[in-house]
C-alpha cells in the first residue's frame, strides 16, 4: 500500500514573492487526490517540494516519519526512491529513446540483468499502452504519449507515491479521457498514494478520492471529494463551472468590491457565460470513474469509506449528504446512517449495528469503520471511532512511526465542521 | 536549508549570493569529478563536440593575432633599436598572454554558450528535475563531463593557437619586416624558457574550468521560460569574459612575481 504524506505548515516563497503558506494536508495513503488551482498558483511548486527539488521555508513534509524538508541530502535520495514523478510533458530525455528513457532508473539503480530489465520495461510499456514505440525519440512522439512514457518511467521502480503534474494538460479530451482511466487503472494495480496536479475540472469532478484547492496563497480547502464538490464557497463555485464572476481574475486576483458586484449582478440577472468551462464543469457529483474490467478493485475504495464515515460529522452538511447517497443500502446500515439525515444532523439513538461484514465484501478485521460517528454537538473527547484502531490498514503505519502520528492524527480526530474551510489560512 | 533563512538585503547582496553559487558549483564539479562511475561517453562526446565548434574559428583568429603582435612589436623594437628581440617579445607574448585568452574566448562563445543552451533547454524540460527524483546527480551526470572537456579543450587548443601564433609571427616579422630568421631564432631560445609554455597551458586550463562552470551555472538556473535561456546564453558569455580578463591579470602578475625571467 501507498504511504501517507503529511504536510504541516508549509510556506514557500521565491525572495519576496509568497506563493503560498501555511498549506497543511495529509494524502490519505493509497488514495488518489487532486490538487486544483488556476494557472501560477505554484502547484508544481508544491509539487517539487514534496520530492525536495525546492525547499519550502517553513514547515514539515513528513513522509514515513522522515522530514524532507530537513534531512539530509543522502535520506533525500533514499526518500525520492519511494516517489515516481510525471513531469507536465513527460520531462524524457531527449538524447534517449523510449526504451532507455524507461529503462534508465533499472540501470542506475538496481543490477538487474539485461534480459530482466527487458521484461520490466516492456511489461512498464504495456501497462500504459506503448508498446511497438521502443526505438522512438521523444522528440518524434505525440504530448500524449511523451506523457505515458513518462509515466512508464515513473513506475519501474515501482514507487509508493506518484505524483502527476498535470496529467491532462496539452491532451484532447478524448486522450485526457484515456490517461484518467490509466490512472485509476494503476491506482487498482499498484496501490499507491496518488497525487494529481491539475486545473481540469472533468479530471478533478471523476477521479480523486481527495480534493484540494489552491488559490490566493492558500490552500482554500483539502478534504473528501465531496467536500469540494458541493461547496458553495465562491472561488470553488467559480473554478468548477469555469465562469468570468468570482474572485479568480485573468492576471491577478480581483478585488472584492468587484467580485460582490458580480456575484450580485449574477444572482439578479442569471448571467451565464456562454459555453461551458473546459474540461466538463458544474457543481454536483459525477460518479468516480471504475477500474477497467478484469481489473482488482480499488482497495483505497474501502478505506475511504471508513475513513469517510469516521470524519462524517466533521464535514459541511451538503458533503454528508452527498457522501451517505453515496453509500449502499447495507452500507448505510453498516455505519448507520441513512438516507436525507446526515450523522450531524440529529440522529440520536443507538444505531443498528452490524453483526458481521456486510455481504458483497470480503470480511474485514471488526466492523472499525461500522459505528457511527456520535451526533454534534462535538463531545469533549474523541468518539470511540476516532480513536484509530492500531494495526488497522489505514492506522499502521502512522503507528509504527513516530512523527506521523501526530499529523495524521490531527485530521481525523474530530474538529469544528468549519475546519475544511480554514486550512492554511491567514485572512 | 532547515532554519528560516533570513535573506540580506543590502545593494550588492544579490551579485554575491550569485557568486557564492557560482563558487558552490565549481567546489561540487571537482568534488563529483571523482565519483565513479565516469562518464566517459558523455565526456567524449562533448570534447568532440567542442572541439569541433572551436577549432575553425580558433586557427582563424590566431594567424592574424600573431601577425598583428609581430607587426605591432616589430615597430616598437625597431624604435628602440632592438630588432633583435623581435622574434622573443612576439613569441612570449603569444604564447603567454594571446594564446591563453584567444582560446578561453573560443571555448567560451563557442563551447560554453552550446553548454550553457543545452543545459538551459534541459532544465527548462524538466529533464534536471527528473534526473534528481530518479536519483541521479546532474552535476556528476552532465556538468562534470562538459567542464572536463571544455579544460582538455582549451588545453590543446591552447597548443595549436601557440604554435600557429608563433609561425604566424615568423612569416610577418621575417618575410614582411625583413628580419634575419637567425636573429628571431636566437632572441627566442635566449629569452623564452620553459615555464612560459606552462604557465600558458595552466591558463588555458584554467580559463576552460570558469567557462565551463559559468556556462553550466547559467544553464541550470534560467530566469523562468524559454526566453530565460537565451537570456541566460548571453549572460553565460559576458560574465565569462569579464572573468576572464581579471583572472588573467591575477595569474600573469602572480607569475611575472614568482617565475624569475630568464637571463641573458
Ligand atoms: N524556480 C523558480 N524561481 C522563481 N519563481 C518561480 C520558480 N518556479 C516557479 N516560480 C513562480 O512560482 C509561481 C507558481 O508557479 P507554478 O508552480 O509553475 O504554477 P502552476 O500552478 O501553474 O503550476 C509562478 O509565479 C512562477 O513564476
Ligand atoms: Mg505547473
Amino acid at each position: 500500500m501507498g504511504v501517507e504524506v503529511v504536510v504541516e505548515d508549509l510556506s514557500k516563497s521565491f525572495g519576496r514573492q509568497t506563493i503560498w503558506q501555511d498549506v497543511t494536508l495529509t494524502l490519505p495513503p493509497g488514495e488518489i487526490s487532486v490538487l486544483l488551482g488556476p494557472s501560477g498558483t505554484g502547484k508544481s511548486v508544491f509539487l517539487k517540494s514534496l520530492v525536495g527539488l525546492l525547499k519550502p521555508e517553513r514547515g514539515k513534509i513528513v513522509i514515513s516519519g522522515t522530514d524532507i524538508c530537513r534531512c539530509s541530502e543522502h535520506t533525500l535520495y533514499e526518500v525520492r526512491r519511494r516517489f515516481g514523478v510525471l513531469f507536465q510533458d513527460g520531462a524524457l530525455f531527449g538524447s534517449m529513446d523510449l526504451y532507455d528513457n524507461i529503462a534508465f532508473p533499472l540501470r542506475e539503480h538496481t543490477k538487474k540483468s539485461e534480459a530482466e530489465i527487458r521484461r520490466i520495461v516492456l511489461e512498464k510499456m504495456e501497462m500504459v499502452g506503448l508498446l511497438g514505440a521502443e526505438k522512438k525519440l521523444p522528440g518524434e512522439i505525440s504530448g500524449g504519449m511523451r506523457k505515458r512514457a513518462g509515466l512508464a518511467r515513473a513506475l519501474v521502480l515501482d514507487p509508493e507515491i506518484i505524483l502527476f503534474d498535470e496529467p491532462d494538460s496539452g491532451l484532447d479530451p478524448v486522450r485526457t479521457a484515456y490517461l484518467n482511466q490509466l490512472i485509476v487503472d494503476l491506482n487498482a494495480q499498484i496501490d499507491a498514494t496518488f497525487l494529481i496536479v491539475t486545473h481540469d475540472i472533468g479530471t478533478a469532478r471523476t477521479v480523486p478520492d481527495n480534493i484540494g484547492m489552491l488559490f490566493r496563497r492558500q490552500l482554500v480547502m483539502f478534504g473528501p471529494r465531496e467536500v469540494l464538490l458541493t461547496s458553495t464557497e465562491p472561488v470553488v463555485e467559480q473554478f468548477l463551472n469555469g465562469r468570468r464572476q468570482g474572485p479568480i481574475g485573468m492576471s491577478e486576483e480581483k478585488d472584492s468590491a468587484q467580485v460582490a458586484a458580480e456575484l450580485a449582478e449574477m444572482q439578479a440577472g442569471g448571467l451565464q457565460d456562454p459555453g461551458g468551462p473546459k474540461g466538463g464543469g458544474g457543481t454536483g457529483i459525477v460518479p468516480q470513474i471504475e477500474p477497467s474490467p478484469g481489473l482488482p478493485e480499488r482497495k483505497a475504495v474501502q478505506r475511504r469509506k471508513d475513513r469517510v464515515m469516521q470524519i462524517l460529522h466533521t464535514l459541511p452538511p451538503a458533503a454528508q449528504d452527498a457522501i451517505i447517497a453515496s453509500l449502499t443500502e447495507a452500507e448505510r446500515a453498516r455505519y448507520g446512517v441513512f438516507a436525507g439525515a446526515g450523522v450531524g444532523r440529529g440522529q440520536a439513538g443507538s444505531p443498528p449495528r452490524p453483526q458481521g461484514p456486510p455481504p458483497g465484501r470480503p470480511p474485514s478485521p471488526a466492523p472499525r469503520g461500522g459505528q457511527p460517528p456520535r451526533p454534534g454537538p462535538q463531545p469533549p473527547q474523541p468518539p470511540p471511532v476516532a480513536q484509530l484502531p492500531e494495526g488497522g490498514e489505514w492506522g499502521s503505519r502512522s503507528g509504527e512511526l513516530p512523527g506521523q502520528g501526530q499529523g495524521g492524527q490531527s485530521q481525523r480526530r474530530p474538529q469544528d465542521p468549519g475546519q475544511w474551510f480554514r486550512r492554511g489560512g491567514r485572512s | 536549508m532547515s532554519t528560516p533563512t533570513t535573506r540580506a538585503s543590502f545593494p550588492g547582496a544579490g551579485g554575491l549570493r550569485e557568486t557564492g553559487k557560482l563558487f558552490a558549483l565549481g567546489l561540487d564539479v571537482a568534488a563529483q569529478s571523482f565519483r565513479r562511475p565516469f562518464q566517459v561517453r558523455e565526456f567524449v562526446q562533448q570534447c568532440w563536440f567542442i572541439a569541433s565548434v572551436t577549432i575553425l574559428p580558433t586557427a582563424l583568429v590566431s594567424i592574424p593575432f600573431g601577425a598583428v603582435i609581430a607587426l605591432q612589436l616589430g615597430s616598437l623594437t625597431r624604435q628602440l633599436g632592438a630588432q633583435s628581440f623581435t622574434g622573443a617579445a612576439s613569441v612570449l607574448a603569444v604564447i603567454q598572454q594571446a594564446s591563453p585568452i584567444v582560446t578561453a574566448l573560443m571555448v567560451a562563445g563557442a563551447g560554453g554558450s552550446a553548454i550553457c543552451a543545452d543545459l538551459g533547454a534541459r532544465t527548462i524540460r524538466e529533464e534536471i528535475a527528473a534526473m534528481e527524483v530518479l536519483g541521479v546527480s546532474p552535476i556528476q551526470r552532465l556538468v562534470v563531463p562538459r567542464v572536463l572537456a571544455a579544460m582538455l579543450v582549451a588545453v590543446l587548443l591552447n597548443g595549436m593557437v601557440s604554435v600557429v601564433g608563433v609561425l604566424g609571427g615568423y612569416f610577418f616579422n621575417v618575410i614582411m619586416q625583413g628580419g634575419t630568421p637567425g636573429a628571431y631564432l636566437a632572441s627566442f631560445a635566449a629569452l623564452a624558457q620553459l615555464p612560459d609554455l606552462w604557465i600558458s597551458e595552466f591558463k588555458a586550463l584554467i580559463f576552460g574550468f570558469i567557462a565551463a562552470i559559468v556556462a553550466a551555472y547559467r544553464g541550470l538556473n534560467p530566469a523562468g521560460g524559454p526566453k530565460g535561456v537565451g537570456d541566460a546564453v548571453n549572460q553565460s558569455v559576458v560574465i565569462t569574459f569579464l572573468l576572464l580578463f581579471a583572472v588573467n591579470f591575477v595569474l600573469t602578475a602572480l607569475y611575472l612575481q614568482l617565475v624569475p625571467p630568464k637571463g641573458m
